[in-house]
């Protein structure tokens, strides 16, 4: 499935302009508050009209402007997930979630509605109303609601901003089962580093109603350059990895990337399991000689590849760790003291305990072949 | 003994209690499905003439009831612009009828009605039908699966108030339909007529027994209702 984007919109004194590809995986539509991301995916839904442009979907366009062509949202096809769910209150959960099944020309089987009520672990709330749920079930069921639609595309706005944090975390591994066994491309809006960091396969970062820069996850995540964009205090950087082994007695799980080894607090993953570690750049000191008598455990050789050249007593530095890319933050003082800068070889040190477990997800996109049977259980 | 002998309604004012019933019935049935459009024209629409439409809705409230009446005897009477032509062309006859009660029941029912329903239209999130319109509802099947049930306590407040209004009615109607026992004589006007002949006095106070049993029925039936449906609907 491919969805091409290219459209124009003005909204008051905002304008919108943005061009991009998406295909298979998860999407990111990642940017501030007001860089346009709500406004590209109503586009892309029909809920609002373009004032020039095109948005094709697998080759035929949905709206054309050039052709005075536009469908009617509701034979889009477009599942869409929302901000705050928007259930229907005077239907029980069951019907909400079949809502969409009356109106689509292939009837499906009733073993969808089993495979997504159990993938989305919400068996237990099929009778109730959306009113006694909580933020995160109701989340849940927009989801199931969206994907039992028989959409070709599934479109969420923030659906996890209007949860806290605990709630959060119970929905993100639903997520990532979605992306990975689903076969449904997602266009994910968000404006969270950690969200994206932890879902997207690629990323389209919107700013002020352009796209500023677009590409695979890892890639876009650690440029220094895109930083004022896409967030300073979260920005670092994203190592994929695999188990390597426990250590029962130390009560660590022992990973390894191109980097070397890592030691984290013990996770309860399976020998072999891949998983992406995010690395804030605050976390991560540097040394010009391997430290000694040091209680961090994650040690990286590696050499700097670039230093950000914005002004201030803060900088960002890039180091290339036999391949994983490292970023580190640190005053200018110190950068100075230590004579840092490109081509310089460096020590990376990361303290196991910043690696918590909200820095960690499930198998890297891309990691397909898993199904939703195999994910439910 | 003699005192409860003299609750017993006689035929003709009996008469009068279901010939009430069966107009003010039939005028909020019948003005039902004009009133959820005239209302979600109202709420929704956005058209030349809106506010217009708003003030004929609204004018029956505001004449005198009598004006009305005279309005509708204008109009509808057997040589009037509308009742000319449906008398001819259908043979149907509003005047002097108890048809014509019901008519003037509706008109003047009919901007309570609007109201609550309008009211309760606007009440409804436009978000949720967005929702439904993403999912494949089209527009009439939004209407039909999302805006009326979420409108259906207004709906119901509606009807309550136009058939109450549909059985106080008495300006427009004596007006109308003049006040003939049997065929056009309503409650209200059956206890008018009671007042102005000399030991009415008893039937005035029966019927008046009875004019506040309906409403009180009405009120109630209504209020439970709409707790049932509000508990359904408690959108948060």
């Amino acid at each position: 499935m491919t969805l091409e984007v290219d459209i124009r919109k003005r909204l008051g004194a905002f304008a919108l302009d943005v061009r991009f590809k998406a295909s298979n995986g998860l999407t990111a539509l990642f940017g501030r508050s007001g860089s346009g991301k709500t406004s590209v995916i109503n586009i892309i839904a029909g809920l609002i009209e373009p004032d020039d442009g095109r948005v094709v979907v697998n080759g035929s366009a949905i709206v054309d402007t050039a052709r005075r062509f536009t469908q009617p949202h509701h034979r889009r096809r477009i599942g869409y997930v929302f901000q705050e769910g928007r259930l229907f209150p005077h239907l029980s959960v069951r019907q909400n979630l079949i809502y969409g099944r009356w109106f689509s020309s292939e009837r499906g089987n009733p073993a969808d509605v089993e495979r997504i009520v159990a993938l989305l672990g919400i068996d237990h709330l099929l009778d109730r109303r959306p009113t006694g749920l909580s933020g995160g079930e109701k989340q849940r069921v927009a989801i199931g609601r969206a994907l039992l639609s028989n959409p070709t595309l599934l479109l969420m706005d923030e659906p996890l901003s209007a949860l806290d944090e605990a709630r959060r975390q119970e929905i993100l591994p639903y997520i990532e089962r979605l992306r990975d066994g689903s076969g449904i491309p997602i266009i994910f809006v968000s404006h969270s580093v950690s969200e994206v960091a932890r879902l997207a396969t690629t990323i389209i970062l919107l700013a002020d109603g352009r796209v500023a820069a677009a590409g695979p996850a890892s890639d876009i995540l650690q440029r220094i350059d895109l930083f004022p964009l896409t967030g300073r205090a979260e920005a670092g950087a994203i190592i994929e990895a695999s188990v390597e082994a426990q250590d029962q007695a130390a009560g660590l799980t022992i990973l390894r990337s191109q980097a070397g080894v890592w030691s984290l607090p013990r996770l309860d993953m399976a020998h072999g399991s891949r998983i992406r570690i995010r690395v804030r750049a605050r976390d991560v000191m540097l040394a010009k000689t391997a430290p000694q008598d040091i209680s961090a455990l994650n040690i990286f050789p590696g050499v700097v590849t670039d230093v950000s050249q914005r002004d201030g007593p803060i900088v960002d530095v890039k180091i290339d760790c036999s391949g994983d890319v490292i970023l580190a933050r640190l005053t200018r003082f110190s950068l100075n003291k230590l004579g840092i800068a490109p081509g310089v070889a460096v020590h990376a040190v990361i303290k196991s305990v910043a690696l918590d477990r909200r820095s960690l997800s499930g198998p890297w996109p891309g990691d397909q072949g898993s199904d939703i049977e195999t994910l439910a259980t | 003994m003699a005192i409860w002998g003299q609750l017993v309604l006689t035929p003709q004012e009996w008469g009068a209690v279901r010939l009430s019933l069966l107009i003010a019935g039939v005028a909020t049935l019948a003005s039902l499905p004009f009133g959820i459009v005239i209302a979600y024209l109202l709420a929704r629409g956005r058209f030349w003439g809106k506010s217009l439409l708003n003030v004929l809705v609204h004018l029956p409230l505001i004449l005198p009831p009598v004006v009305t009446g005279y309005v509708l005897l204008i109009l509808f009477g057997r040589r009037g612009l509308v009742g000319a032509f449906l008398a001819d062309t259908f043979g149907i006859v509003l005047s002097f009828r108890w048809t014509g009660a019901a008519l003037a029941s509706a008109v003047m029912g009919f901007p309570l009605m609007v109201r609550a329903m309008r009211l309760s239209i606007e009440a409804v999130d436009r978000k949720l039908e967005q929702a439904a319109g993403t999912l494949g509802a089209s527009p009439r099947w939004v209407f039909a699966t999302v805006t009326l049930p979420l409108m259906a306590p207004g709906i119901i407040a509606g009807m309550i108030l136009g058939f109450a209004k549909a059985i106080g009615e008495f300006g427009a109607t004596i007006t109308f339909v003049a006040n003939i026992p049997g065929e056009t004589q309503t409650l209200p006007s059956a206890i008018y007529t009671l007042t102005q002949v000399p030991g009415g006095d008893i039937g005035a106070f029966r019927l008046t027994l009875v004019a506040v049993a309906i409403a009180v029925l009405a009120l109630v039936s209504s209020e439970l209702l709409a707790r049932r449906i509000g508990r359904r609907l408690d959108v948060e």
